[in-house]
């Protein structure tokens, strides 16, 4: 018998019930809050008279509403009023039910999918739900974490499990080294370029290979935060020695004898060597160049020294659609290069590329240089309260200040645009966020999915530049 | 849940691929607290012209003549016939909160993006996979013949034209059961409460850091 892929091996801890007519009944560990897709089903809740099966296992914050600046005013800082009141009901709700949340001056508030492995309450082995599609991040963990609807998040907070169908086996290969300047978010990028946002439908990714391994855990965390990008609700890695390095001291994580058992189980997260997969795709790191996406769809993505495509050339009567209606909407000719996209605004943050390495690369390509003249604004805004205590206990938001951008307070911000901060219609931003869907950054907005470094050298030019010329 | 077990309605082609559900439903309608009152904003950037804001009249606002919705004869449609990927993105379950309300009961593409698929059925709203070819034949159809409808057999899992062609489509009998039956699946899921108990009591033993942590 062929062995256990990791996501079997989590799938199989977390059977509670194996159905006859081919669903299951999973239960699930940790299940994160926040204030968009969880009242209503409180609500839910209250109607059927129901209570949380297990209060400990649900951690909430406001993230998506949250303004980015005066955050010493608390919930009276947002203007919105429907927003306010998103976020008081989000307050409400914890209050009544027990449930512990990191209100919005809370120094450990922050976007749900950086506080929960910030906190240790994303541990390895773990299945983790939310109701936000960007759950996929914590896998970076060896967890068994995607997003989920809102009739879901009920359903988990009132029995603690889901009704799941198993999905395939996906491995996603990046072999051998990356170059300088290549980061977790370029391979991403180039792994949903290759295979398209419907590669991983169906599927459970695992990211592997030499180039996975040797990366850190929040880069690891950017590529399976962007798995839901190429169609697959689940993206993984196994877990290593860089795994429980991460995991170790914070303030949820276990301590003692506790310690020491959880990682003789968290070793056994990992493909067997004879595990057999549905699909398999491999790219070479060496191949990847930093990456830029020219349109409204996250696979139509190239790398910096690349063009905008001609849909002259496309063969596909489908596609060739999309490429049309893409140029029109982000208002570009095609065989445009891809440096010479000029640049309205740049935005360094969500729940991708907003923890402590990320603000460190675009704080290094930055360092010493000034925001282009022609931009009308550059924004940093941290991943949360404590990422953006540890930046300024290094001094980063200086050098940010320094060159000319903004440094705000933890949110989701942007990436969404549900508060305050969002793209004047036509505008082209360089952002590090995961969506560059028609309207998701402001009505009309363009959007240009890049790493930090990518983002922060677009920052000091205007337009798109080769960050590694900057790094020479 | 509303019970769906037979269908017949206007078909609304959408011709377009890797519809996301920010499309559905944008951003700025998220901030309700309410599951109800999000159809008159379904597809709110390509239905109107201008911008879209939360609980505004839109019966004042201009329309996009061009968008398939808003013409006459897709009015009252309730099968929305679609491309590729739909609704991929973000989890929102606004998105078929936005399509029920609207009207709509079933949606027929070649493929759907999975939370979306598995967020129709726990409101009413069915998702029909049917082949790329099949799906090509019935945009033609749709498209050249005004009041088009279709005819969906849940039971029998089968979508049939105004001529009499019957096509069979897949779906997994638990979801296919809730349904039909508009069964609410917490309480289904409640009905197994000792199995559950007992998993966590055992997990409780081989793996104790799992628990206690957000208290």
């Amino acid at each position: 018998m062929a062995g256990k892929t990791l996501y079997d091996k989590l799938w199989d801890d977390h059977l509670v019930k194996q159905r006859d007519d081919g669903s299951a009944l999973i239960y699930i560990d940790r299940q994160l809050l926040h204030e968009v897709t969880s009242p209503q089903a409180f609500e839910g809740l209250r109607l059927a008279g129901r209570k949380p099966w297990r209060i400990d296992a649900n951690i909430a914050t406001p993230d998506h509403n949250v303004p980015t600046t005066d955050r010493d005013k608390g919930i009276d800082g947002i203007v919105d009023p429907v927003s306010r009141t998103q976020v008081e009901t989000l307050d409400k709700n914890c209050d009544e039910f027990g449930i512990l949340e990191f209100k919005i001056k809370d120094q450990r508030q922050g976007i749900v999918h950086v506080i929960g492995p910030e906190q240790g309450a994303t541990l390895p082995g773990m299945s983790i739900v939310c109701g936000d599609s960007h759950t996929s991040t914590h896998g970076a963990f060896g967890c068994l974490a995607h997003g989920i609807g809102t009739s879901e998040v009920e359903h988990v907070l009132a029995t603690q499990c889901l009704v799941q169908q198993k999905m395939k086996n996906m491995l996603v290969k990046v072999n051998g080294k990356l170059g300088p300047g290549v980061t977790g978010k370029d391979v991403v990028l180039a792994i949903i370029g290759k295979i398209g946002t419907a590669g991983g439908t169906g599927h459970a990714i695992e990211f592997g290979g030499e180039a996975i391994r040797g990366l850190s855990m929040e880069a690891r965390m950017t590529i399976c935060n962007m798995s839901i990008e190429a169609g697959a609700r689940v993206g993984m890695v196994a877990v290593d020695d860089t795994t429980i390095d991460y995991v170790r001291g914070r303030p949820f994580a276990p301590t003692g004898e506790t310690w020491d058992a959880a990682v003789n189980y968290w070793r056994t997260l990992h493909s067997d060597d004879d595990a057999v997969f549905d699909k398999v795709v491999e790219l070479e790191g060496s191949d990847i160049k930093p990456q830029v996406s020219w349109g409204t769809s996250p696979e139509m993505v190239v790398g910096v020294d690349g063009f905008v495509p001609d849909p002259a050339k496309e063969q596909d009567p489908i596609k060739r659609e999309g490429i049309v209606r893409a140029l029109k909407y982000m208002g570009l000719e095609p065989n445009t290069p891809i440096t010479g996209i000029a640049l309205d605004r740049v935005f360094i943050g969500s729940c991708t590329n907003s923890r402590i390495e990320d603000l460190r690369e675009a704080a290094a390509v930055v360092k010493g240089r000034k925001v282009a003249a022609g931009l009308k604004q550059a924004m940093v805004v941290p991943g949360s309260g404590l990422v953006k205590a540890q930046a300024e206990q290094e001094g980063l938001d200086k050098i940010f200040i320094e060159a000319g951008l903004e440094w705000r307070d933890p949110g989701c911000s942007m990436c969404l645009a549900m508060n305050a901060d969002k793209l004047g219609q036509g505008e082209h931003c360089a952002s590090t966020s995961n969506r560059n869907f028609e309207g998701r950054q402001g009505f009309g907005g363009r959007t240009h999915l890049v790493s930090p470094a990518m983002a922060a050298a677009a920052a000091v030019t205007g337009h798109f530049v080769d960050v590694r010329e900057l790094m020479n | 849940m509303r019970a769906l077990k037979q269908h017949q309605g206007l078909v609304a082609p959408m011709d377009r691929s890797n519809v996301d559900t920010d499309m559905i439903i944008p951003k700025q309608f998220l901030k309700s607290i309410k599951r109800t009152g999000f159809g008159p904003n379904l597809f709110d950037e390509l239905r109107y012209l201008d911008e879209g804001k939360p609980d505004q009249d839109c019966s004042e606002r201009p329309i996009n003549p061009d968008f398939v919705l808003n013409q006459d004869r897709y009015k009252n449609a309730s099968v929305l016939l679609a491309r590729t990927n739909f609704g991929c993105g973000s989890s929102r379950e606004h998105a078929p909160w936005a399509l029920e309300d609207y009207g709509f009961r079933v949606i027929i593409a070649p493929s759907f993006a999975d939370i979306f698929y598995n967020n129709c059925f726990k409101n009413g709203l069915l998702p029909i996979v049917l082949d790329e070819k099949i799906v090509d034949q019935l945009f033609s159809e749709a498209e050249a013949q005004e009041g088009y409808q279709l005819a969906v057999d849940l039971e029998a899992k089968t979508v049939t034209t105004p001529a009499g062609e019957a096509f069979d489509f897949e779906v997994d009998d638990f979801r296919r059961h809730c349904l039909l039956n508009g069964l609410d699946d917490i309480g289904v899921t409640l009905e197994q409460a000792d199995v559950i108990k007992s998993y966590e009591e055992q997990r409780r033993q081989t793996a104790p850091w799992l628990f206690g942590a957000g208290n």
